[in-house]
């Protein structure tokens, strides 16, 4: 099962490379991994999604935990949560298929960001499952380079 | 306030936190510290390795309890400390190792001497820091101290560029320790203590399976005590040895792969089993779905990463063994709706079941005349020590041999490599162990191939006038892996013969030292007698029965009651 797992850390040097060497030391799948500051300026937010049965998972939270550096992880998927995830898309955009693609991009509300006369790059927002679906989407019309962020989450507040 | 050196700050932190002995070899990046070293009242051991470094504080910290600290250099002397540290990581065993560092400006630059030892050490160290600032040595020294000796202990290591430890310092105040993100759980939950109890009144066939978390917690006598008031048999890990007495009429020995038949035979049938510091090592469990099949298990570990590793636990308790089980034995002293006495007494038929299995099949070896066995030197060192000295050991047979028949009735008296399995942990650990505790009997029973590995540090024993002990079980052989070869490989005996040994008489006369040797069963006890004896290092060479294999056996992968006896 795919799990989105939040991990509240240290800002200091090496600290990611602790999280990384665990997962490939301990032989945990990494699907993507999104690190940047919080409001707190020593303190980093690192959302990563892996795969893997109950008691894998459970193993990665102890572990992530067990790491010095590490203030606080979150299993979000154990509840309601929000994901997004960004990806850059250079498309072929040539007179027979400008038009095409332009419509794709606005089905999916992303937005164009360069313009060359043979392609568009494109921005698009939304959950992993959106983000796919564009890029099946233009793969025929002919993708040049693709770069995504990986995925970034946050528990819904509760509603009550 | 007066301000003094980085490397004076160091020293003096290390005596704020009661290090009496350091072990280390110098290199450019560190002559700063030991020459700070040389105006402090810690004694500086200088070993012949690195590698001998980290051991013989591993092997200090193992005896005492204390944090051991080990001083190497850059580059190459951090890189031969890597095996002693994943050693000592591997065991849970509170350790400081400072590391010189070329200069910051340096760092990065592969500089002479320089390796990213922080980077080489994050995956077997509990944490370890690069020092950038002066004014952190202090505050970063104290947090690693406390990190190696609090909830589940380990190695931390203290990566230090020589720049930085010649600045001037103030000398921080000691302040009490608040790490955020770091705070171990002592205390168990009460819910969880009092659920671990109730199964265990009802229990018909429980067995305590303790491991070396029951030693690093100095929890050894609330242990006796639990399983004494309630009459379970216990069996012991390769770490948790001394945890429970050996001698004691509810113990079993040790379980695994060359645990005792008893103590295999027990977990198998064992309806409920109670793991005290234990990890449910492959060595212990053998088959996974065969290891206690019918049994409820409660775990009690400090490390919440411990518990359901492996195994599924049915009672997680995590906290400090120590404070489980006074939590434990509270309980039983105080509740008010069981028979103590009533409980005790219903295990009687699951021990008459278990002394019908030792009966079976004792812990044995054919005797075969003036052949020396070598579990027969081990029963020999016990008798004649008392079952009182301090044995550390090489890996392999000879380790399996002192496991199943030194009896060890306290704990801190073994000092193993058990996780890592390090070959050469042996005679610098026995060092350390000596450094730390003159007037104990230090002995390393070693085999000929793993003697080798860190013989140098003979010279170290000499220089510090450290007598101890090492007992060769000497069959020619890297014998552990050439009983795999008989017993698995057609006897193909790849890679195992030691066609050149050193005549390890001579060899002990070369370091100073004093070399005995025993090639008849009836020469053994006057060997061992005369070297206890001598007031000075000595090697006993026992020329062993070649092909002696160790027994019990589970042959790796198997269930544990698909044991290969004597």
């Amino acid at each position: 099962m795919k799990h989105t797992i939040s991990v509240l850390l240290q800002n200091k040097p090496g600290v990611l490379s602790r999280v990384t060497g665990l997962f490939s030391g301990r032989g945990f799948n990494i699907e993507s991994l999104s690190v940047a500051e919080t409001l707190e300026p020593t303190i980093s937010c690192l959302t990563l999604v892996t795969r893997g049965d109950e008691a894998i998972i459970e193993q990665i939270t102890k572990q992530l935990h067990k790491l010095i550096d590490v203030i606080k992880v979150t299993d979000i998927s154990d509840s309601e949560y929000v994901e997004r995830e960004m990806v850059l898309i250079r498309v072929k955009a040539e007179a027979q298929t400008r038009a095409e693609v332009l419509r794709v991009i606005d089905i999916f509300r992303g937005k164009v960001v360069d313009v060359s006369p043979k392609s568009y790059a494109v921005e698009v927002t939304g959950s992993a499952s959106k983000v796919q679906a564009i890029i099946d989407l233009l793969k025929p019309i002919g993708i040049q380079e693709i770069v995504r962020t990986g995925t970034i989450a946050m528990a819904r507040a509760s509603k009550k | 306030m007066e301000k003094i050196s980085g490397s004076q700050a160091i020293i003096r932190c290390l005596q704020e936190e009661g290090v009496k002995i350091i072990f280390g070899f110098p290199g450019g990046a560190v002559i700063d510290l030991f020459d700070a070293l040389m105006d402090s009242d810690i004694t500086n051991v200088l070993v012949r390795h690195e590698q001998g470094a980290v051991h013989a504080a591993d092997g200090l910290a193992r005896v005492t309890g204390e944090v051991g600290v080990a001083l190497l250099t850059s580059g190459p002397g951090a890189t031969n400390g890597v095996t002693a540290i994943a050693t000592a990581y591997m065991d849970s065993i509170p350790m400081v190792i400072l590391t010189g560092q070329v200069p910051t400006a340096l760092i990065g630059n592969d500089a002479f001497q320089e390796v990213d030892i922080v980077g080489i050490t994050r995956p077997c160290t509990k944490h370890n820091y690069l020092v950038k600032d002066a004014k952190d040595l202090v505050p970063t020294l104290r947090e690693a101290f406390h990190i190696a000796r609090t909830g589940r202990p380990g190695p931390v290591l203290v990566d230090l560029p020589k720049d930085i430890v010649a600045k001037m310092i103030d000398f921080p105040e000691k302040k009490p320790i608040r790490m955020q993100n770091y705070q171990p759980t002592y205390e168990p939950h009460p819910g969880q203590i009092e659920k671990a109890c109730k199964q265990i009144i009802k229990a018909k066939n429980p067995v305590l399976y303790v491991g070396g978390g029951v030693i690093l917690s100095n929890a050894n006598e609330e242990l006796t005590e639990l399983a004494r008031k309630l009459n379970i048999p216990v069996t012991m890990t390769l770490m948790g040895l001394g945890g429970f007495p050996g001698s004691d009429p509810l113990s079993m020995g040790m379980l695994g792969m060359h645990g005792s038949y008893t103590a295999n035979m027990a977990v198998a049938h064992s309806d409920l089993l109670i793991a005290v510091g234990a990890r449910f090592d492959d060595r212990v469990t053998g088959r996974l779905d065969a290891f206690a099949p019918h049994a409820t298990i409660i775990h009690i570990d400090i490390d919440p990463t411990s518990i359901s590793k492996n195994v599924k636990v049915d009672i997680p308790i995590v906290a400090d063994c120590k404070h489980a089980l006074i939590a434990m034995n509270t309980w039983f002293n105080t509740a008010s709706d069981f028979n103590r006495e009533q409980v005790a007494a219903s295990h009687e038929p699951w021990r008459a079941t278990i002394d019908e299995w030792t009966k079976k099949h004792p812990m044995s070896y054919l005797d075969e005349g003036e052949i020396i066995k070598p579990q027969y030197v081990i029963q020999k060192l016990d008798e004649l020590t008392h079952g009182n000295a301090i044995i550390t050991t090489e890996v392999g047979q000879n380790q399996m041999w002192a496991a199943q028949f030194y009896k060890f009735n306290k704990p801190r008296q073994w000092a193993t490599s058990g996780g890592l399995g390090t070959m050469g942990y042996g005679l610098p650990a026995a060092i350390g162990a000596k450094m730390a505790f003159p007037e104990k009997t230090v002995i390393d029973v070693a085999g000929d191939g793993s003697i080798q590995m860190n013989i140098q540090e003979l010279a170290t024993a000499k220089q510090y006038k450290c007598p101890v002990k090492v007992a060769i079980l000497n069959n020619n052989y890297l014998g552990m892996v050439r009983q795999w070869q008989e017993l698995f490989y057609n006897k193909r005996y790849a890679g195992t013969i030691m066609e050149v040994t050193p005549d390890f008489v001579l060899l002990a006369q070369a370091y100073g030292a004093v070399g005995l040797r025993a090639t008849k069963k009836s020469e053994v006890e006057a060997v061992i007698k005369e070297a206890l004896a001598t007031d000075n290092t000595v090697i006993m060479d026992f020329a062993i029965a070649r092909e002696e294999c160790v027994f019990p056996m589970v042959p790796a992968g198997k269930a544990t009651t698909e044991m290969l006896l004597v």
